[in-house]
């Protein structure tokens, strides 16, 4: 462990004098691309850019946009793998299936008000009004707040994506004993009182988080601290599993995590580089930082888990290329390439030493929400004030104390929040439904018991 | 009329098929089981978990063969699978009433 350490503290301390180096160089480099049609798309800061005269629809920025919001969308059938090749077989279809029905749930939920709560017209800087329900005055031509050169129902559609995956990233804490008709309410009340305000604060026109300059330029604070920390309420309510640390719970397929794991890393290039909502300069960094975040983080955490436990684990690369995938979100758009390897590295290692506590804690988050999610929602966002740039992105910010503060700041009411709101819903749905299913159909699983279905037949 | 069961390990099957055919013994069945002796289990990690798995994957074969023929069926398995080290596997003899060919009906040692 200490060995570990120290490697991390060294990587920090020679982070600084590289970005040192890096933004140097780049500002020579840069001097042509000062105010560039990307940065009046990047995804909202405090700084807004000048707006181009009448919203036009750009057929290269929507092209993209599709195909992102596509990609988007195949997350989630890659966190079902992802998740369902790491429980027990009697489990893997009731697992896949908490991921996959939030493509039918959240979908219809958006399309009613979902959307509308999170991007609407603001009320108060803490949620949008339901002037969009039914995706009333959602039509073809852009919506110039948010991405003006796509028709606003793409820019709907690729939220929606985002809004799909978010609760399904939940679902791997309690996974093996969650009753499915409970999680199918708990996905409509998560989703519109934890997520839409949520989002309505960091992205939405008039969201207080945005008003005050914090980062989030694809969902590192509503995405993964919102699951994190609302994992964590969770399990604190529903209790561990029969047989928690008696006995043994492997994972037994990992080739499907590996094959999820690579979907989801597929899919974050949607997920990122499409936050820049138009095809340029702005969407290509942030591919970069995206991939170069994940590659990092893959060799931090199976270096660390070889020195620490004695082998590579295929389980740890994947999980170290997850943490590092999330760490970077919040600040894919925002910082350099160097800047993301890290990153990248600090959410490998810090995600590994996170997942590594669990255990003292005595709490079953079985499949690490809460270590990769909650943890590497945190440092992304934190170094996000560390690394940010303006020469990579001009609507977004430099990094400072300042800049930091606000991100500490965003990060902490998102924790807050959504553990506080997700622990009261909880409680309540628990009480009138029951959260948990019963000993038997424990021990039996998810997969006959609440689906009467076999994910295998030998 | 006897069945062999031996329990060996998983990777000598082949080997095993091979010298029992060798010897005129055309028939085995094989089945994948687990189970553990002396031979200790080994240790998984997962996520930083280790977990002892005690459970050690080997191969059951069956044999069923006439009297005569067990000891040479015995000293062949032990030819192909013995190498000194804990884990080679067991061996056990049981008596068997009746065989038949399903096919023809025919019954005994003319069935094996």
């Amino acid at each position: 462990m200490k060995k570990v350490f120290f490697t991390l503290l060294f990587c920090f301390v020679s982070l600084f004098a590289f970005n040192i180096v890096q933004a140097e160089e780049m500002a020579v480099t840069q001097e042509a691309v000062a105010v560039t049609t990307d940065s009046v798309q990047a995804v909202p800061a405090a700084a807004v850019a000048e707006e181009p005269a009448a919203p036009k629809v750009d057929t290269g920025d929507t092209a993209f946009m599709l195909v992102c919001a596509a990609l988007v969308m195949l997350m989630t059938p890659g966190l079902a793998l992802f998740y369902g090749g790491m429980v027990r077989r009697k489990n893997i279809l009731g697992t896949m299936m908490q991921s996959f029905v939030a493509l039918g749930v959240i979908t219809i939920i958006w399309l009613v008000y979902g959307y509308s709560l999170a991007f609407g017209p603001d009320v108060g800087h803490i949620i949008g009004s339901l002037k969009w329900s039914f995706l009333k005055g959602v039509g073809l031509d852009p919506n110039p707040d948010y991405s003006a050169t796509i028709p606003h129902q793409l820019f709907m559609i690729f939220q929606m994506m985002f809004a799909i995956l978010t609760p399904a990233l939940i679902t791997g804490a309690f996974a093996e004993r969650f009753k499915f008709k409970s999680y199918l309410i708990f996905l409509v009340l998560w989703l519109t009182i934890v997520y839409c305000p949520l989002a309505h604060w960091v992205w939405g026109v008039g969201g207080w988080i945005r008003n005050l300059g914090g980062l989030d330029f694809a969902g590192g604070l509503v995405v993964h601290i919102a699951s994190g920390t609302s994992a964590l309420a969770a399990i604190l309510i529903v209790g561990t599993r029969r047989g928690y640390r008696r006995e043994n719970m492997p994972p037994h397929s990992l080739p499907l995590t590996l094959l999820g794991t690579a979907l989801l890393w597929f899919g974050w290039f949607g997920f990122n580089a499409g936050s820049a909502l138009s095809a340029g300069q702005l969407s290509a960094s942030a591919f970069v930082a995206t991939h170069i975040g994940a590659g990092s983080a893959v060799l931090a955490w199976m270096f660390a888990e070889w020195m620490h436990r004695g082998k590579p684990t295929v389980l740890g690369a994947l999980s170290g290329a997850v943490a590092g995938l999330v760490a970077i979100t919040p600040g894919s758009g925002f910082v350099t390439p160097i800047s993301a390897m890290f990153i990248g590295i600090a959410g490998g290692l810090i995600c590994y030493f996170a997942v590594n506590m669990k255990e003292k804690f005595g709490y079953d988050d079985s499949l690490d929400v809460v270590g990769v999610h909650g943890v590497g929602g945190l440092v992304g966002a934190l170094l996000t004030g560390v690394f940010a740039t303006t020469l990579v992105n001009p609507a977004g910010a430099d990094a400072s104390f300042g800049l930091f503060k606000i991100q500490a700041l965003s990060a902490l009411a998102s924790i807050t929040y959504s553990f506080v709101v997700s622990f009261i819903l909880l409680k309540i749905v628990d009480k009138v439904f029951g959260l948990r299913v019963e000993d038997k159909e424990e021990l039996q699983g998810l997969d006959l018991s609440q689906h009467g279905e076999s994910g295998y037949r030998f | 009329m006897k069945k062999v069961s031996a329990i060996i390990k998983p990777y000598m099957v082949e080997d095993v098929k091979n010298a029992l055919k060798e010897i005129g013994v055309n028939g085995l069945t094989k089945s994948n089981v687990e189970g553990f002796g002396k031979q200790g289990g080994h240790k998984e990690i997962y996520r930083s978990k280790e977990y002892c798995v005690q459970f050690v994957v080997k191969a059951k074969i069956d044999v069923i063969v006439q009297d005569e023929m067990v000891d040479k069926v015995i000293n062949v398995i032990i030819k192909i699978t013995r190498s000194g080290e804990i884990g080679d596997g067991k061996i056990f003899v049981y008596p068997v009433e009746r065989v038949i060919r399903i096919r023809t009906g025919e019954e005994g040692e003319k069935a094996i």
